[in-house]
């Protein structure tokens, strides 16, 4: 029995590789599909994998608030021209509000920072040292900047790993080091490390974080004092996390004199919105490609079919001289399903290397991050062979039930 | 002697189109365990059509035929292609060999669907070309090989299960003269060794190899008689 398998696989190879193009072409659709299965799955579990490490890295009860900057100059106009949410709000939020851990609020900036003789382009926070704790940024060395640093506007920043490798050389020691933004000399307290790259591709590590009065007063410069970037609050516990939004829109409203129904100048996003939205994204590309995949992985099925079906034919007179010596309709059903198989199978198994390949260049080229697992590679495999195992059944089965006679006959 | 091959009454028809074509028409016959006999006849008197019976490719329309006692009619595709590999060996006039294959996984045919590990299948297989004198050319393909050597790598593969009976259908149509002596050779030694043959030949010279000769006309037996040997004469 297994050795009538082995042989029969040894036949179905001997039997493609005199046939190369013409396997190679039939082959095409389950290259695709597999790939597409592999680039598929591997773009996907990365986009879910940093979603949760994003999560992990905000803690699942984060709350981040902006100012809604479309509702500007239109409806409210009364408080002044750009000032939505201010520090003032946030100081309010925590205090009103006992489910709230943690309330703090930030500023950001594009801004060059200089040391020595180099300089990079970077993204300046200014934050409230609660950001620090909310957003559970943790140090390679050196650590966080305090509430009293905050109060003196003091001149010390945390930085990032994208910042220290293009403002260092290797090795050097950047906690101590004095660095430049806008000319204000800051001295380095903190590396933050390194949290990788965000589902939306933007790298978190290169960043500079300083105390929001220091960027406020002396780096960033405001038209309005006190006015935030954004405001990010926590709770204790997750489940309490949509009871504090309704909360925090109840005070905000209030506090910002909207009656009636008059909309929001605000935007409330828990993380699990953020996360929400995020998987609908990939679940959104996640489908495409299935449809894809589904769409080459049946083409190639009816490809093996069709080819098979001109193989019986083309081989009428071998089958009738193996039906004379004896081969059952199992043996030749099995010939020809195998010979199915063994196209499907390295049909995938180039269609493993082809996806695999496709993700690694898309990780590359768009920045996408990516998880190619061994059970994906071993499923899409697999998907192969049962796709070359269903669209042989037919040609299998017309080849076995031909009439001996007739076979032998065939011309 | 018991009788290998009985057959009564046998009718083989064919419908083409509106026609009714009665190849076997009552054919009866009795063949013992290790004649040799030759088959005779006009083209079109249904001697494959009778061959083809006996070697269970095919079914009787009616009638009985009987194989080593057991009967075949009624039996199922696989249980006949069982009896094909155990108890029959072929030798077509075109050689039926697979192309592109080499002589020894030829031979090797019949005992890939019996499931014998593959060793004992490439040992019964060289044994069975060394028979037919082919030892050296193992690998050739039928390409690689004339025509009178195609057709004993034919022979060595209807011998590699040691059947009990040898059909062989005009074996020697398609070859000249001294390549159909060495066939009729290497059949006769089959035959001496116990294996029942049947041969189907137009050549007289050829059919004077056997020790029994039947007409055949019309699908019916004509004249059944024993070729007496020069030798003996
Ligand atoms: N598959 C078939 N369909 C229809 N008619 C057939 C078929 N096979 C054989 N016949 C007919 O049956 C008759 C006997 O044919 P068969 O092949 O047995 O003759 P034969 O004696 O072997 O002839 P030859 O010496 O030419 O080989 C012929 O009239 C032939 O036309
Ligand atoms: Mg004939």
């Amino acid at each position: 029995m297994s050795t009538f398998v082995w042989l029969t696989v040894m036949t179905a190879l001997r039997v493609l590789q005199r046939n190369r193009l013409r396997a190679g072409l039939t082959m095409l659709g389950i290259i695709i599909g597999v790939g597409a299965v592999i680039a598929m799955v591997s773009i996907g579990e990365g986009a879910k994998l940093a979603v949760q490490k994003q999560i992990a890295s905000m803690g699942a009860n984060g709350i981040l608030i902006w100012p809604n900057y479309s509702m500007i100059g239109g409806v409210r106009g009364g408080q002044g021209a750009v000032v939505t949410l201010t520090v003032a709000d946030a100081i309010d939020l925590k205090k009103k509000i006992p489910l709230l851990a943690e309330a703090g609020w930030s500023r950001s900036g594009s801004m060059q920072v200089m040391s020595g003789g180099r300089n990079w382009s970077t993204t300046v926070i200014g934050a409230s040292p609660s950001v620090l704790t909310i957003r559970a940024w943790a140090y390679s060395s050196g650590g966080p900047f305090t509430q009293t640093d905050m109060d003196t506007a003091a001149r010390v920043a945390l930085i990032g790993q994208t910042v220290v490798e293009n403002l260092f050389d290797p090795g050097e020691e950047p906690v101590g080091a004095i660095i430049r933004l806008k000319n204000v000399p800051i001295r380095v307290i903190g590396v933050l490390s390194p949290k990788g790259q965000s589902p939306s591709g933007s790298d978190q590590d290169d960043v500079v974080m300083i105390p929001f009065s220091t960027a406020e007063r002396k780096v960033l410069g405001t038209s309005f004092l006190g006015s935030v970037g954004g405001v990010f609050a926590s709770t204790d516990r997750a489940e309490d996390v949509f009871e504090a939004v309704e909360q925090i829109r109840e005070v905000l409203r209030s506090r910002h004199r909207l009656q009636g129904d008059r909309p929001d100048d605000f935007i409330i996003r828990t993380q699990i919105d953020v996360a929400k939205v995020q998987e609908g994204t990939s679940e959104t590309l996640t489908g495409m490609l299935l449809a894809i995949a589904s769409v080459s992985l049946l083409v190639g099925g009816i490809g093996i079919m069709n080819i098979l079906l001109v193989s019986v034919t083309e081989r009428t007179r071998e089958i009738g001289i193996r039906m004379a010596v004896g081969a059952k309709r199992f043996h030749i059903m099995m010939q020809f399903l195998i010979e199915a198989m063994t196209l499907s199978m390295v049909g995938g198994g180039i269609g493993v290397l082809f996806g695999v390949t496709a993700a690694r260049l898309t990780s590359i080229i768009a920045g996408w991050p990516i998880v190619i697992s061994g059970e994906t590679i071993l499923t899409a495999f697999g998907f192969s062979l049962v796709v070359g195992l269903f669209f042989g059944l037919y040609p299998a089965n017309k080849a076995a039930r031909l009439n001996p006679i007739e076979a032998l006959r065939y011309e | 002697m018991s009788p290998l091959i009985v057959c009564e009454d046998l009718w083989k028809v064919y419908r083409v189109g509106d026609v009714d074509v009665q190849a076997l028409r009552g054919l009866s016959v009795t063949i013992n365990e290790g004649e040799f006999v030759a088959i005779m006849g006009t083209s079109g008197s249904g001697k494959s059509t009778l061959m083809n019976i006996l070697g269970c490719l095919d079914q009787p329309s009616k009638g009985r035929y009987q194989l080593g006692g057991v009967e075949v009619k009624g039996l199922q595709p696989d249980q006949l292609a069982e009896i094909r590999n155990r108890k029959i060996g072929f030798v077509f006039q075109s050689f039926n060999l697979i192309p592109r294959t080499s002589a020894l996984e030829n031979a090797q045919l019949p005992l890939l669907y019996r499931g014998l590990p593959l060793k004992e299948q490439r040992v019964l297989a060289s044994a069975a070309l060394e028979r037919v004198g082919l030892k050296g050319r193992e690998h050739h393909t039928p390409t690689q090989l004339s025509g009178g050597q195609q057709q004993r790598v034919a022979i060595a593969r209807a011998l590699v299960t040691s059947p009990s009976l040898l059909l062989a259908d005009e074996p020697t149509g398609n070859l000249d003269t001294a390549s159909s002596l060495e066939i009729m050779e290497i059949l006769e030694g089959l035959n001496r060794d116990g294996i029942t043959v049947i041969l189907v030949t137009h050549e007289v010279d050829i059919a004077a190899h056997a020790a029994r000769e039947i007409v055949i006309k019309d699908g019916q037996v004509l004249s059944d008689r024993p070729i007496h040997h020069r030798a003996y004469s």
